[in-house]
This record gives structure tokens, C-alpha cells and sequence, in this order.
């Protein structure tokens, strides 16, 4: 499986029933895609819509509704639009149940950087500063190294988005929970060994006794 | 009868001088005024402070106008304050050379601020951007334990939005997710530039549908379908 559908398929498997979700840009947008069906998933985008609908079909387009990534997409009955403060009255506020984004490093206390590579790139935080601060769980969903260098850190190297408001970190290759007690790895992809996760990990993570494999279709 | 705010993208640009700080609605092109940018480069009005989501797209792909990207490729932009560059290169590439110089603001901070400038208050308290760059040389207010950042109010000299349906009197009704910023940026300017997609007559939109009023509206410029 493509780790990048494998990722966005256990994923969409932390949404539950009546959740508000907020998905980022990129590999996150992807979970939408592989929800539960008869699921009632309310989706939020920041640039002003709460019950977010999928892709529009070609030659449907409305260039009046879009995603925060610019994207067209439509608006599932239900839908309401608001202005930008409204917006982030609900993420800031606590409304939102998930957020799952992307991330440049994340660190075994919840720390995570997304926004700047210092003298490389910088895009900016966006929405991400807001949405980490407020959002009630938030799932770093990644590819587990950049260019064969560790991502999951003992301590980020890059500028914050935010200090330790990482809950749960999904990977190609395992998934770990950020708990009181430390980082754990509670889950492995299959044909991984947790060999293979400690050479691709900075960070110092828990292997619990009743380790499970990700079990996705 | 009093006078009428309809004037022309032409007239609109004018009104703008150098050294301005402008609000720009939108969210990369959607809910972008499109004419007035467009009119804002033909004048090549230079030294602009722009306060903007993002820096829209360096040039019109296909019928996904640029945004304010145009601005900056054009360089009539001096201070950019923003929450994303990423999707317009030219914009990180002034910043590293010095041309333009770039304030990133996290964007719900962004909206609050400029909320707070529309709404008399004296800035606003978050817990955004704590124990990250964003807290440098901020104040920090503690209420009940907990910690924020004091964020001060933002304003304008100019604002240009973009409404779906306007009466003459600058009542607007904003479509979709096009309202972003605009009914944000219409209250915290001292002169407010419409860009209508279509005019109507006063009394047309429900009161019901009305969001921002036309007592914050200055001028009324015809988009247009883009």
C-alpha cells in the first residue's frame, strides 16, 4: 500500500461519530477520503465553513467555495459559512475535536514544528499556531522520516508551532501516543520491525508488552 | 438623496496614495477584489503595507485569479503582514533579499486584531504563538492562571474587500466562503472600497442577509462577473 494512503486510512480510524474535524493541507485532506461510511463527521475548514463536502465534479467548480488550500470543494446539507474570526473562535475556542496536519519535526513531548525552515523556507504558520493551540486532539499525520532524517525528535531542532499540544503521531510506519509517562509506540505497520522504527526515530519512545499491528483494509 | 458611492476601479485606485496602509480581503483568490488589484498595478502605486491572509499566487492560472500576488511581483509592496506566503514564491524570495520586509502573524491572531480595531477594543488576549517565535517582545497577561499573549488592535488606511451582492447604499451580502477577512476588514479602515459582483437596488437584500453595513462603506466599485 502506498505509505501515504496507509497513513490517511488509520488516520480517518481516530474519527468518531459526531466529531468536528479539521483536516490541513496536503496528506491530511486525504483522510476525507477514507471515513467510515454512515459516519456523521462534521468538517471545518478554516478559511470559513463548517460541514466541508467533498471535490466537486469536473466542470463544477465554484470559485466562491474553496478549501483553506484553495481547493474547490462543496458544502454538504447542513453547511454554514462565516467570517474569519468566527472561524477561529471555534478552533481557539475548543469546538473542534481533531485536528490533523502535517508536520516538519514533532518531538516525544508534543512539540511541533510546520512552519519555517530557517535561511530555506519559510511558508508561514497559516492557520496551524490557532489550531494546535485550541483544537481538542491533535494528530500529526506524517511520513516518518524527511529524506532518510528522523522527523520524531527528542527535541525539535526547528522553530515551534507550538510546545506540547501533540497528541498522537501517525506514521507509515507505526503510531504513537504522547502520554504523561513519555512517547509510546502503540502500534507497528506490518513487515516493520521496531528495530526498523528505532533507527528511523531521534526521539526515545515506550514499547508497551500488548504492541499492536495497524490493521487497516 | 445623498451622494452616490458607485465609482469606477479607475476612480478607486486613485484614492490610494503611496506609503498607504491597506486591508485586502480574500483567502488566496477566494473573496479577493480582483479589479481593484488589477487597477492598484496599472497605477503602480509603490511603498504599500499590505495586511492580507497570504500572498495569493504570483500570476492568474487559468481562471484562478492571483490575488494580491500581482502586488508583489509587481513590487508595489513594501511591508507584507500576513499568515502564509508558501503559495507565491516571489514573496519569500524579497523577503531573503531585503526588497519587501514580511511580518507573519499566526491567522486567527490576524483576524483578532483586526477585529479588535473595528470594535474599539484595546487588543486581545490569546494563548496562540505562546512558547513559539510569535511571543518575541509581547507582552504576556496571566488571567486565572492560565497564560496569553496580549495582541494589539490593527488598522488600516484603506480597505478593499470584495462583496457578492451590494445595494447602492454598501450594504453587503458576501457569498460562501469568499467572506473571510472582508466583513473584518470593512469595520477597521478609515475608507472602505466595495468590489460588488452585482449591484441592486437599497432594499433588495433581506436585512436578514445583510453582514456588513453600509455605514462602513465608503465606495462602491462594479466587478463585475471575473
Amino acid at each position: 500500500m502506498n505509505p501515504k494512503v496507509l497513513i490517511a486510512k488509520r488516520a480517518a480510524k481516530e474519527l468518531n461519530d459526531g466529531n468536528v474535524v479539521n483536516l490541513g493541507i496536503g496528506l491530511p485532506t486525504m483522510v476525507a477520503n477514507y471515513i467510515e461510511s454512515g459516519q456523521d463527521i462534521t468538517f471545518q475548514s478554516e478559511n470559513g465553513i463548517m460541514g466541508l463536502g467533498p471535490a466537486p465534479e469536473k466542470g463544477n467548480e465554484d470559485l466562491r467555495l474553496t478549501n483553506a488550500g484553495g481547493q474547490p470543494v462543496t458544502a454538504n446539507p447542513g453547511a454554514m459559512y462565516f467570517d474569519s474570526a468566527t472561524s477561529f473562535g471555534i478552533i481557539r475556542g475548543g469546538h473542534v475535536d481533531v485536528t490533523i496536519l502535517g508536520a516538519l519535526q514533532v518531538s516525544q513531548s508534543g512539540d511541533i514544528a510546520n512552519w519555517k525552515i530557517p535561511g530555506k523556507m519559510v511558508p508561514g504558520m497559516g492557520g496551524a499556531m490557532d489550531l494546535v493551540s485550541g483544537a481538542k486532539r491533535v494528530i500529526v499525520a506524517m511520513l516518518h522520516t524527511q529524506k532518510g532524517n528522523p522527523k520524531i525528535m527528542k527535541k525539535c531542532s526547528l522553530p515551534l508551532t507550538a510546545a506540547g499540544k501533540v497528541t498522537d503521531i501517525i506514521t507509515e510506519m507505526g503510531v504513537f501516543k504522547i502520554t504523561n509517562k513519555g512517547m509510546v509506540l502503540e502500534e507497528i505497520a506490518p513487515d516493520t520491525t521496531i528495530d526498523d522504527i528505532k533507527k528511523a526515530t531521534d526521539a526515545e519512545f515506550l514499547v508497551p508488552d500488548d504492541i499492536k499491528t495497524i490493521d487497516i483494509k | 438623496m445623498s451622494k452616490s458611492k458607485i465609482i469606477t476601479a479607475e476612480i478607486a485606485a486613485d484614492l490610494i496614495r503611496e506609503g498607504d496602509t491597506l486591508m485586502i480581503g480574500g483567502f488566496l483568490s477566494c473573496g479577493a477584489p480582483h479589479r481593484l488589484i488589477d487597477e492598484l498595478c496599472n497605477k503602480k502605486v509603490e511603498n504599500l503595507t499590505v495586511i492580507c491572509n497570504d500572498s495569493g499566487f504570483a500570476e492568474d492560472i487559468g481562471n484562478i485569479k492571483a490575488g494580491i500576488g500581482k502586488l508583489i511581483v509587481n513590487k508595489q509592496i513594501s511591508h507584507l503582514i500576513s499568515t502564509h506566503i508558501g503559495t507565491n514564491k516571489e514573496t519569500g524570495k524579497q523577503m531573503n533579499t531585503g526588497e519587501a520586509k514580511v511580518t507573519l502573524v499566526p491567522q486567527g491572531t490576524l483576524a483578532e486584531q483586526i477585529r479588535a480595531a473595528g470594535f474599539g477594543l484595546g487588543g486581545i488576549l490569546t494563548p496562540t504563538g505562546l512558547k513559539t517565535e510569535v511571543e518575541k517582545d509581547k507582552q504576556k497577561i496571566v488571567v486565572d492562571r492560565k497564560t496569553y499573549l496580549l495582541e494589539k488592535p490593527m488598522r488600516g488606511d484603506v480597505a478593499l474587500i470584495k462583496g457578492a451582492i451590494v445595494d447602492r447604499k454598501g450594504n453587503i451580502c458576501y457569498s460562501k466562503t469568499e467572506r473571510n477577512f472582508n466583513p473584518l476588514m470593512a469595520m477597521a479602515c478609515d475608507r472602505v472600497i466595495v468590489e460588488a459582483a452585482k449591484i441592486v437596488e437599497v432594499g433588495e437584500i433581506d436585512p436578514d442577509n445583510v453582514v456588513t453595513s453600509h455605514i462602513f462603506v465608503d465606495y462602491i466599485v462594479d466587478g463585475g462577473k471575473l
